[in-house]
Order: C-alpha cells, then structure tokens, then sequence
C-alpha cells in the first residue's frame, strides 16, 4: 500500500465506519472463547473478535495505518459470527466487519486478471440466475464427460489448493438445465392448508442443490403450505456483501424485495443458513435510503428456515418420520445460529425421527471452516479448522452428519472425504433427511 | 534521545529479546502492539514497543533481566480483562504476554492443592478440579476469559466471596522471576508456614508491579454437596440493602448475595432473555451451598428475612440450570450495562456490609448532584459495590462531572469504614485517591518494598504510585 492509499481508506473509515459501534465495545473479552480463529492461532489477539474491533477502531483514531496485517487480520475472520451472541454489549460485530471489509475492498491495487474475474464474478454471474445455471451446468457437463476422473489421474486437480481438489471431488451432481427450466412456480398444499409461503430458491441451491430445492418444497406442501417460487428473485447478494460489495449487495436486495412483495406469501422460506442470515439483515443494509426501510422490515419479518417453519407448523408431530437405526449427528450453521437464532429447531426435528439416535457433537455450534468463500481465500485456516472438527464428528460415532446450508454441507463432505469414512459417513441437507424420513 | 538513537536501542532490544524468546515471539508490527495496548479499562490506550511471548520461566527471567540492563518498561499480561487499566503500557516498553505459559502442571489430590502456570484460564482450573469432587472458589465475573496469573495480581474475588473469600485465601507457593532475573519460590505445600515474611501474599495483589508470577500453587477444598438459589425482588433499594445486612447480622452466610438495580437488572435481561423481572426496583440473588439439610434451613431463613425487610417476592430456582443461568445473567452485568452508553466506568468502591444500605443511598444521591447516570450492582454480601456511570467519553463536561462524582463516591466508602476497591485493583484508575485509604506513610511503606525488589522501577510503571494524589473535596478528619 501507498502512503496516499492509507490515508484514503484512513480517511474512509472516519467517514463511513459506524463509531458508536466501534465504542459501544467495552474490550472485556466475553467473546474471545467463541472465536475459531482466536483459538486457531494460539489466543492470538490479532485475530480475536475484541482485537479485530481496536483495529478497525484503532485505523478509524489514525493511531494506526491500515497495513497487509490489519488486512489478513480480517481477512482471517470467518464471519461465522460466533462472536455477537456472547457479547453481553451487544455489538454488531458483522456490520462492522462488513463496513471495513467493504472500505478495503474499494481501495484494494488488485492485478487486473484478479480484477476481472472478481468483477465477472460478482457482476456478471451471480446476479444473474440463467448465467449461474449456465456456469453450474458447465460444470455439470463436465462432471457427466468423465473428465474429473481423467483430470484426478493425470494430477490436474493437484495444481490447485488440497481444500479445491477435495471439493472437486465432493460437488454434488448437477441436473441438468432442462430440468431446472421446467420446474413449476407454484406447489398446491397437502392435507389441511396452513399457510402460504414463497420460497427463497438461492443461486446455488436452486442449481448445484437444485434436488435439496425440491425436498424443501415438499416438505412444505406436506405440512400444509402452498408454495409460490416467485420470478425474478435474484441471490442474495451475501457474497457480494462479506467480501466488500455492498453497493451491489444493496442493488440485489431491492430486487429481491420487489420480487417477494408481488407473491405476497404469509412466510418467505430459506433452506441455506448464509442466504437467511444476509436476507434478515435487508432493513439494516438499507437503512440510508428511507424509501426502502419499510419495506425491508416487512421483507424481514416474513422470513424464517425451512426448520422453524416446519416446527411452527407442527410438522413432526403430524408425519411419522421414520428411519433405519443409526447415530445422527447435527452441524450448525453459524450464520444460522447465530444472525437468525434458529438452532433448537433442527435439533428437535431430528430428534423426532423414528430410529434415529440423537447424539449432539461437541462444539456443534462452533464453524466448520466452509464460512461462504472462507475454504477458497483462507485454505491453510480452514483445513486446520476443519480437521479438528472432524475429530468432534467422529468422537459421535455418527453414520449422518445432518447440516443446513450449503457450504456446511461442501465442507462437512469434504471433511468425511478428507479422514477417510466416505462409503461409512454421509453429510445431507435436514431437507432431504427428512424427506428420507416420510417416504 | 535523537529519533536515530531511539531506532538503534530498539533494534538492538529486538536483537537481545529475539534471542532470549525466539523471533515467532517478539512482534513489533503496529498491528500487533495496537491489540495489547488496551485492556477492559475504557479511556485508555497506549502503544508499547514489542510484545514479548516467553514460554517459560527461565525465558521470563531472562527477559526481565534485560529490562531491567536497558531500563526497558515491563507489562506482564494474562487475557487484559482488568478494569484499573493496569496492563496499559503508558511509556511503551515491552508487554510481556503470558499467554503460552498454560499447563496444569499437577493436580495433588493428597494434599488437596492444584499447581499451575500464570497463562490457564481460571475456569478451566475450576472445571478441572470439579471433575475430581474438589472446588476452588474464587470466580471472578470474568473466569471464562481472565488467567490465573491475572487473577493472583489483581487478588480477585468472585460470586462467592462472601462465603469463601477471593483469591488470596486460596494461594500456597509462587515461583516468581525478579527483576533482577532471579527465580524464587515462596510457601508451599504446608497449611503452617511462619519461615520469614508472608512473601507469597505479598506478591498477591500487587499489581505486576514487583516481579512476575511463573508458577502458583493453589489450595483446593471438598466440593460442596448442594446447593440452593433465591431471587429475591425488592420495590425500594434501600430495603435490598437492609435485606443485606440484617442477614448477616442473623449470623447467616449465604455463599452469594449479590444485588443487581433496575437498570442493571433491566440490560441483563435484555441480553441474556431468562425471565428477569424488569419492573422491580432491585433484585437480590441469594446462593447457599453445603450439607443438603443444611441449605434448606438457611434458604429457608434468609428468605423469611428478605419477607420481613419487604421483599415483594422471594422465588427459588426451580433447577441447577435455572441457578446456573442466573449466576452467568449476574456475570454479564458489567458488559451488558455497556449497551446503555458508549463509556461505562465501573467502581468498586467497598464498605463494611453493615453499611450497604448506607452506600447504596449515598450513592444515588450523589448520582443526582453531579447529574450524571450511575447504575449499581454488585457482591452486596462483601461490601463490594459496583456503581458504574453510563456516559460517553466525547462528552468531555459530563467526564469532568462524572470524575467528581466517583471522588465523592470514594470520599464516603472511606468514611464509612470502606475502601476504594474490593477486587479491581488499583492500577492508574485510583492510583490517584490511594493515598486517601493509605495515608502518605502508609504510601512510603510501599516505596520502599517497590524500590527493594525493582530498583530500577521497570514493573508495570505508571500504575499504583500517583505522580499526584488527587485533592480531598472534604478535609480527611
Ligand atoms: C466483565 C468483567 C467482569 C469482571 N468481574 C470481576 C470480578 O467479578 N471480580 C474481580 O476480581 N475482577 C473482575 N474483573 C476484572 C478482571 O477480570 C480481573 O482483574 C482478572 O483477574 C484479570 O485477569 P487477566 O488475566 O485478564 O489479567 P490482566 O488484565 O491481563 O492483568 C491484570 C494485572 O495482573 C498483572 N499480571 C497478569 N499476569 C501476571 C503474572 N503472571 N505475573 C505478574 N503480574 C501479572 C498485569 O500486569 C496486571 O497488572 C472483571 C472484568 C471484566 C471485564
Ligand atoms: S464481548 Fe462484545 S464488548 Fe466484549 S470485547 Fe467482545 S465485542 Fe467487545
Ligand atoms: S465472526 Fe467468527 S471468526 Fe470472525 S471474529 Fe467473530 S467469532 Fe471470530
């Protein structure tokens, strides 16, 4: 970084960071036993929750200068959030997190290469539902060519970071376009109606997890929902908003709230922990622009996970739910856990399974590594992470490791992958667990 | 100094530090001094030069040792939860960082006493110990997080001081690095010991200012067999304060007491969700432990009591999990107070328990007069109030206001018996009212012991001894 580089984001963080936030930290620490990464590290400060805040605070006073430290030091955040239901003082650690993330990334010198692919990424693909079906389709081709068994033999995937080649080989089987094309936009409720919901199909659920999409319609038809998938929903825009986009996070989110507000649902239901937990922040990201406050709390209150629904809905006690004997085991979502406070749900729906012995892991609530691009950006961190999850899996003996948000589901395959237990061990969607359990 | 000859000391202080510690545990980049040079004390902040890791106690003494040839500044440093702003490097120098000295190096359960270095966690120490059908009682607010060796230098004390005492009560042998680089060992493993000066309390409490804890020796005690916990809820604060004392006096001693005010009662439940009642002016909370029998009666008792001083309700908690909740609720109260206002400053200003309900009026009181916000909550059972003043640090009229209001607040502990902390330590937050509770040649004592063991005045500077001992507002009779 340049000396004029400094003080411009220097000069951004006094405009744009929140400072009463950054105050209302009383620095006593509650939060460091929750943060992964704080632990990770051997009780570093540096990468603590408490010492994230005195830096971003500490660029905001000009008593630092923002360096490639204080950068690694967030980049290292796994957003996973741990730290905001423990702080006593409540502070918004994420909208913190996002701000300065957000200031850094406008000021970022990247190659130009990284550059454009950043850009095609987050403008060009992601807001656009038919060009990520294109993308995931591309890659469903070439999981159909039986290229990835040529590519593994001949050490292609080697090239790559051992967490890429893992996930390589983990990614589920993509349908195929024409199918995703084809699907309805409107499911009629079985037995009594209860309700009516639209469905927040998500960007990849609704393509690489295109089948999970499918169990959580069901599952909401037989509890007595008529579903509508309203059109033009985008995804969320939580990539963009967790690595620094946030004008176009913003740009995505009023579209999504004009495309829910035309389906006028009673519920707005989301099957991916990540996506929920970016959607219930849409009143605080528009919170500038007075014209969208409103709607955006409304957008906000409707919005609950398939589990919370299902459970609101009496659902497990209304179907038997019912499975071949065998240890489940359940794996937060951090985001969730802990943005969307949706964590005795699953647990209680798992619990109702007929033949299912229920054991809870320890640390259950702590995160896996996947935290959205976390396993791309930060590999070293999130395998370390990973693999001393993957010692609390195995500690349960568990044959199902039950998870509820996409990349938890990656990252949990990729961990079963990674000791050895794929044949032994599986990682599913709750959504498609329990669909198993009703048929 | 030239700013060139300050670049060359430093450098040539890295040079010696990375070859006592190793370059993995001497960090000078301004990312790394920045997140050691606060701790829980709002207001202040300083820069040190390096932060130092040592992984044993050799490397300590040898650490201190070279501070104290080079006249280097030393902050030792366990999780820097303290409220006195005592781990602050004022004038830079090294923060000597104890977190990698982390082992629980013997658990003798013949002798009942638990050894340890500086760096584990006071809660894992008690965890540890209750596997095994023992307890150790202190259990600071902050447990979760604090380290033993922070805990032994602040002398802390806990939900369950009352009963039990704090951390003084429970310490049998230190190892300690001088400054001088020496290692010595006080006491031991022996409930008689009257070889000498008491050297193991001496170093209790004292504030990093002497030397360096690398190894303690704690004493352990059978686990209490049961325990039973009433809420009792109060429309008027003094009549929690006469609750307090009038148990007492009936020769009761409940192993918690702890009295929580409408506000605090208020962002407690705001956080934590459990069911507080938020329309009752204070609450207090009542812990017994010991023989079953025995804890019925005197819940029994002490609840009668809260009845006839005009508690409105008296509720027991009809679980462990229930109890558990409400000690962790009250463990939160100073953070969660935090939420209120940008600045919270806590006290821990503490009187004779006689004269809680005294205090907790004068306090009020003087809340009103200075017209500045102040929440109480506290170890009602030990005298130990934690009145703490919402404000906001930029206001700078309301801090001048705030200031005066906390020196009357210590001005009448001090009259009524009390003192200016019970638990926090003094670090610079009351350094400049010690003198008030001391007197001068009480304060000459102490010269004298620091410039014995650190001539050099290399150990935690700034912190304890005023440069100037703030004026009295009323003449000390
Ligand atoms: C929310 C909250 C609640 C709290 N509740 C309580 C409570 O109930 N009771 C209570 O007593 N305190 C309480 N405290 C204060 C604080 O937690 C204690 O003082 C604690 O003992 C500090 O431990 P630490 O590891 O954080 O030490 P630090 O803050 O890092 O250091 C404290 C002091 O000890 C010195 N020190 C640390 N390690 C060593 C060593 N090995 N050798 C020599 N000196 C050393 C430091 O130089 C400093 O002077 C609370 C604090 C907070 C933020
Ligand atoms: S728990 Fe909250 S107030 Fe305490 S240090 Fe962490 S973020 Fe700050
Ligand atoms: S979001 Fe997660 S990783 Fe980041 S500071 Fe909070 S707890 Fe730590």
């Amino acid at each position: 970084m340049t000396a004029t580089e400094k003080k411009k984001i220097q000069h951004d963080f006094k405009e744009k960071m929140d400072y009463d936030e950054l105050l209302n930290c009383m620095r006593c620490g509650f939060c460091l036993p929750s943060c992964p990464t704080y632990i990770e590290t051997g009780h570093q400060e540096k990468y603590s929750p408490r010492g994230r805040i005195a830096l971003m605070k500490g660029i905001t006073d000009g008593i630092v200068e923002p360096d490639d430290d204080i950068a690694h030091s967030l980049d290292l955040c796994l957003g996973c959030r741990a730290c905001e239901p423990v702080c006593p003082s409540g502070v918004q650690y994420g909208h913190l997190l996002e701000d300065a993330r957000s200031i850094l990334q406008e000021h970022k010198k990247e190659s130009v290469p990284v550059k454009m692919l950043r850009k095609g990424i987050f403008n060009e693909l992601f807001p656009h539902q038919n060009r990520l079906e294109t993308a995931t389709s591309l890659l469903g081709i070439y999981q159909r060519s039986g290229l990835p068994k040529v590519a593994r033999k001949i050490g292609f995937m080697n090239l790559f970071p051992e967490s890429m080649a893992t996930m390589e080989k983990v990614l589920p089987e993509v349908p195929k376009r024409k199918e995703i094309r084809q699907r309805p936009r409107f499911f009629e409720h079985e037995n009594e109606k209860k309700a009516t919901v639209a469905l927040f199909a998500g960007c990849l659920m609704d393509t690489m997890f295109f089948s999970t999409n499918n169990a959580t319609i069901r599952l909401l038809q037989k509890a007595g929902c008529d579903v509508v998938i309203p059109e033009n929903q985008l995804c969320c825009g939580a990539l963009h908003g967790h690595s620094g986009e946030l004008g176009k996070a913003k740009e995505m989110a009023k579209e999504n709230i004009d495309a829910f507000e035309a389906a006028d649902a009673d519920y707005i239901i989301t099957n991916a922990g990540g996506c929920g937990a970016f959607l219930i922040e849409y009143d605080h990201i528009l919170a500038d622009e007075p014209e969208w406050v409103e709607r955006a709390k409304k957008f906000v209150s409707k919005l609950k996970d398939i589990s919370a629904i299902l459970v609101a809905l009496d659902f497990q006690n209304r179907h038997r739910l019912k499975l071949p004997d065998q240890i489940v085991t359940y794996q937060d979502s951090c985001h969730l856990r802990n943005v969307m406070h949706t964590f005795s749900e699953p647990r209680l729906l798992l619990q109702s399974i007929e033949g299912v012995t229920y054991e809870e892991m320890e640390g259950a609530d702590t995160c896996c590594g996947s935290a959205g691009d976390y396993n791309i950006v930060q590999p070293k961190m999130a395998m370390q992470i990973l693999d001393h999850k993957m010692e609390k899996v195995e500690k349960t003996q568990a044959k199902t490791v039950v998870t509820a948000n996409p990349g938890c589901l990656l990252e949990m395959k990729a961990g079963i992958e990674r000791v050895g237990k794929t044949g032994e061990m599986r990682a599913v969607h709750i959504a498609d667990l329990l669909l198993e359990a009703l048929e | 100094m030239s700013a060139a000859k300050v670049k060359k000391k430093l450098s040539l202080l890295k040079e010696k530090l990375t070859s006592i510690v190793g370059e993995k545990n001497v960090d000078d980049s301004s990312s790394g001094r920045l997140v050691y040079s606060y701790d829980a004390t709002p207001n202040y902040q300083a820069m040190p030069d390096f932060v130092v890791s040592p992984g044993n106690a050799e490397e300590v003494a040898s650490v201190l040792k070279l501070c104290s040839e080079t006249e280097t500044p030393v902050y030792s440093r366990g999780s820097g939860t303290n409220l006195c702003a005592d781990t602050c490097p004022v004038n830079g120098g090294i923060v000597l960082l104890l977190k990698r000295l982390d082992q629980i190096l013997e658990l003798d359960k013949e002798n009942l006493t638990i050894t340890v270095q500086p760096g584990v966690i006071t809660k894992e120490i008690s965890e540890m110990v209750e596997e095994e059908g023992l307890f150790y009682p202190p259990d600071p607010s902050s447990m979760k997080i604090s380290t033993i060796g922070g805990n032994l230098s602040e002398n802390s004390g806990g939900l369950r001081g009352l009963k039990y005492g704090v951390t003084r009560d429970y310490v049998m042998a230190l190892q300690i690095a001088l400054p001088n680089g020496e290692l010595i060992r006080t006491g031991g493993k022996l409930t008689k010991d009257v070889a000498g000066y008491d050297l193991t309390r001496l170093f209790v409490g004292s504030e990093g200012t002497l030397g360096v804890i690398t190894e303690a020796t704690l004493k352990l005690i059978p686990k209490p067999e049961s325990q039973k916990t009433i809420l009792a809820l109060y429309q008027d604060i003094e009549a929690a304060g006469r609750s307090v004392s009038t148990i007492i006096a009936h020769k009761m001693i409940p192993v918690t007491l702890e009295f929580l005010d409408q506000d605090t009662i208020k962002a407690v439940e705001d956080f934590t969700h459990i069911g507080l009642p938020t329309d009752v002016k204070a609450i207090l909370l009542i812990v017994q432990d010991g023989p079953r029998e025995i804890v019925e009666r005197d819940i029994h008792s002490i609840a009668e009591i809260c009845r006839s001083e005009d508690a409105v309700d008296v509720r027991l908690a009809a679980s462990d999990e229930e109890a558990e909740k409400l000690a962790t609720a009250r463990r939160s109260a100073l953070s969660a107070l935090a939420r209120l206002k940008p600045t919270t400053i806590l006290e821990d200003a503490t009187v004779p328990r006689s004269e809680i309900a005294t205090m907790v009026r004068a306090i009020s009181e003087i809340a009103e007069k200075y017209n500045v916000r102040i929440s109480t909550f506290g170890h009602a059972g030990d005298g130990n109030l934690h009145p703490t003043c919402l404000t906001d640090a930029r206001d700078q009229d309301e801090m001048r206001r705030v200031e005066e209001a906390f020196a009357e607040i210590f001005e009448k502990a001090i009259e009524l018996g009390g003192t200016l902390t019970g638990e926090h330590g003094v670090g610079m937050t009351k350094a400049p009212y010690l003198e008030w509770k001391l007197g001068a040649a009480g304060i000459d004592v102490m010269r004298g012991i620091k410039q014995a063991v650190d001539p050099k005045g290399i150990m935690n500077q700034g912190k304890v001894f005023a440069e100037k001992t703030k004026e009295r507002a009323v003449a000390a009779k």
